[in-house]
């Protein structure tokens, strides 16, 4: 006998049930399938415009920054002027991501935008979102070949581009999403919900910022509702 | 770990006496409590999803057997490799085997209580690998040759200055006149030693929040970013899970995320949240070349279908522990094993038996905030009786502690009683804080510090504390 059958045999001696109790395999495909949202706070719950204001509020309250850009063309203006404002050097780093790609950087000739996943070298990385998530102020970021996830978590500045009609109220509008995209019961290698920059509370329970993970979250809120 | 739990009055005496303790238990509150209360109360649908979250998880144990085989099988699809463990023996071979396959020297960690349970860094040891604790917690723990003392703040025993110390002693490449007063110069200065180490690993380890049948993802929730980077960097990624951490669906982890991060640390969510499915895939330029999850069983099988079932509802949040007047007295390792407070009450037995842990359930001052505050709404208390009535039975338990239940069962007979010394607990742990007179506290001392100083029988010595103390009566 595996240990695979002696784990799942004592599930069932202990749950008094067979392999083949075909009511309970139907409730569970069936659930399975149904994927059924469960209770969804009401704070989400709002027209594009208020999800967005309270993408913004959630956002700074977990100490993440954040700007309204009209367009997409200025995202390299507002990357080299945050760089400026945090003494920064002027360089970035971000995936090949086609809607990263087309952007203006050309505008920004002293800005240096390097491609690709990140060796732990870089202090600044740009990602764009898959969604924001009103409710907390969260961004949704997918891995694949333009999204390297290193980019999420080595720099120490994360710049993310979210649009605002990407903005969800809620995780559960993001999952329909999801699937709209990897298929049902699909998911990408790596999805991460970011919520603020890294934090610790190890030491005497004092919050700090800048753990392992970027010590500041910027957030370029495209404005194209 | 070995289990010192048998030794839980010792432990307990020390942990009252132990100055440094003390001060450093005196965050427990500051850190948790208030902030639950406020994430709480920030979110009006809390306690309704927190119904959600017990039924949910209530179906998912009806139907385990058949919710892991569904994660299996997305796991596989999804190109990762799936190790079902019976035992703690099991489960370090599984991961050593891979470790060794791989050439690994060194393995980073992300936090995980089952590691901790299955002894894993000490069997690595063994086997010549070096296990490097990325979570800050974790790390300063592991330098100090120490366990975890809550399953959230590994060091919520620590003070600030002990850290320091610990830095200076092992970082010894660093300047020795370094300031390191402020804890984020401490915390800048793991960062940049452990930066050095993940990108140096060969194999990430790290422990699973929850699992979804659906998909075949595991989840981590952490605040550091450190399970992100050991996950991501290394040739291979094991996930340790036990098997009661599988979900059915990406909307029924929603819920639990939701009560999670409030209940444990009073966040709305956590920093990052983070959902692995499978190894890299092809054209991505990163993450780990292999995808392991390990299913440990080690008796939470046998705990299904008994009076214990409900303890495999735990999400390990933390808020037991945290409200618990008998933790913020004495702290985590008094409890002699890895789960401490009243989770950890009512787990160690099943996990290590009850002839080793059967202390452990009078450790409680049954005031029943454990139950109030758990996001699983699961009835540690209750539990915890059964626990003593088992021990009961089987006549474990010294006289002194019969007496002590003998004084429990006359109080919770009087209600009005029972919710007087509830209260008394709780306020004179406080007052005992300030000054940190911990041997003369009233009602739970007589349960386990025992009546060293008190001669007199419990509930007249519970009284006359009271008294004496100037609280009035209910
Ligand atoms: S028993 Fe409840 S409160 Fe305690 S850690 Fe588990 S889920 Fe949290």
């Amino acid at each position: 006998m595996t240990t695979r059958e002696a784990v799942l045999g004592k599930i069932r001696r202990s749950l008094h049930t067979g392999p083949s109790d075909d009511d309970r395999r139907a409730t569970v495909a069936a659930r399975l399938a149904a994927h059924a949202p469960g209770l969804i706070p009401a704070r989400g719950q709002r027209d594009p415009a208020g999800r967005l204001a309270l993408f913004f509020e959630m956002a700074d309250k977990v100490a993440a920054s954040s700007e309204r850009l009209a367009s997409a063309d200025e995202i390299p203006a507002a990357v080299a002027r945050y760089l400026r404002s945090k003494n920064l050097p002027q360089a970035i780093r971000r995936g090949g991501d086609p809607r990263l790609e087309r952007l203006p950087f050309d505008r920004e000739p002293q800005l240096a935008v390097a491609v690709g996943p990140s060796d732990g070298h870089d202090l600044a990385g740009l990602s764009h979102a898959f969604a924001g998530v009103a409710e907390t102020g969260t961004v949704v970021l997918v891995s694949g070949p333009d999204n390297p996830t290193t980019l999420n978590f080595l720099p120490e500045h994360h710049l993310v581009v979210v649009r605002a009609s990407e903005i969800a109220g809620d995780y559960e509008a993001v999952w329909t999403r999801v699937r709209a995209a990897f298929g049902e019961g699909g998911m990408p290698r790596a999805l991460n919900w970011i919520t603020g920059p890294s934090r610790s509370g190890d030491i005497e329970q004092t919050i700090l910022l800048g753990a392992h993970g970027p010590r500041s979250l910027h957030l370029l809120v495209v404005d194209d509702l | 770990m070995q289990v010192t739990s048998p030794a839980f009055r010792e432990n307990a005496r020390k942990a009252l006496a132990d100055v440094t303790l003390q001060k450093a238990l005196k965050n427990v509150e500051k850190g948790f409590i208030a902030k639950r209360a406020k994430a709480a109360e920030a979110l009006p649908e809390f306690e309704a999803l927190r119904d959600a979250a017990r039924d949910l998880k209530i179906h998912v144990l009806k139907h385990l057997d058949l919710y892991l085989e569904a994660y299996e099988k997305k796991v596989v699809e999804a190109g990762g490799h799936v190790h079902w463990a019976e035992s703690a023996e099991d489960a370090r071979r599984i991961v050593t085997d891979i470790c060794k396959r791989l050439g690994a020297r060194t393995v980073t960690k992300g936090k995980s209580m089952i590691t901790e349970e299955i002894a894993l860094n000490d069997h690595l040891e063994k086997e010549g690998i070096t296990p490097v604790e990325t979570d800050l917690g974790e790390y300063i723990i592991q330098l100090r040759g120490e366990h975890p003392s809550h399953i959230v703040a590994p060091a919520v025993h620590l003070t600030k200055e002990q850290v320091a110390g610990d830095f200076r002693r092992v970082h010894t490449h660093l300047d020795a006149a370094r300031d390191l007063t402020e804890p984020v110069t401490l915390l800048t200065e793991a960062r940049t030693v452990l930066r050095e180490k993940f990108l140096v690993a060969d194999v990430g380890i790290t422990g699973a929040n929850f699992l979804i049948a659906e998909t075949g993802s595991s989840i981590i929730v952490t605040n550091e970013g450190n399970g992100d980077l050991t996950q991501t960097l290394p040739k291979a990624h094991i996930v340790m899970a036990s098997i009661e951490k599988v979900v059915p669906t990406l909307e029924d982890v929603d819920t639990l995320l939701r009560v999670l991060a409030r209940s444990a640390t009073g966040q709305e969510l956590s920093v990052y949240t983070t959902f692995s499915t499978g190894p890299r895939r092809e054209g991505d330029p990163d993450g780990p070349g292999e995808y392991h999850v390990v299913l440990l069983d080690n008796g939470r099988s046998a705990m299904l279908g008994t009076e214990f079932e409900d303890m495999l509802r735990c999400i390990r949040c933390g808020a037991c522990m945290n409200h618990c007047p008998v933790f913020q007295a004495v702290g985590g390792h008094a409890y002699g094993w890895v789960y401490p407070g009243p989770m950890g009450a009512v787990l160690t037995p099943t996990l290590v038996g009850v002839d080793k842990a059967g202390h452990l359930p009078n450790a409680s001052t049954f005031c029943g905030r454990c139950e109030s505050v758990c996001p699983m709404r699961i009835p540690l208390p209750k539990m915890m009786r059964a626990w003593r009535n088992r021990e009961w039975e089987r006549a474990l338990n010294p006289a002194a502690l019969r007496s002590g239940l003998g004084l429990w069962a006359f109080v919770a007979a009087r209600p009005a009683l029972y919710r007087l010394a509830a209260r008394a607990a709780g306020f004179g742990l406080r007052l005992l804080g300030r000054g940190g007179r911990i041997a003369r506290l009233p009602f739970f001392a007589s349960g386990w510090t025992a009546n060293r100083d008190m001669p007199a029988p419990e509930g007249a010595t519970f009284m006359d504390q009271w008294k004496a103390r100037g609280g009035r009566s209910a």
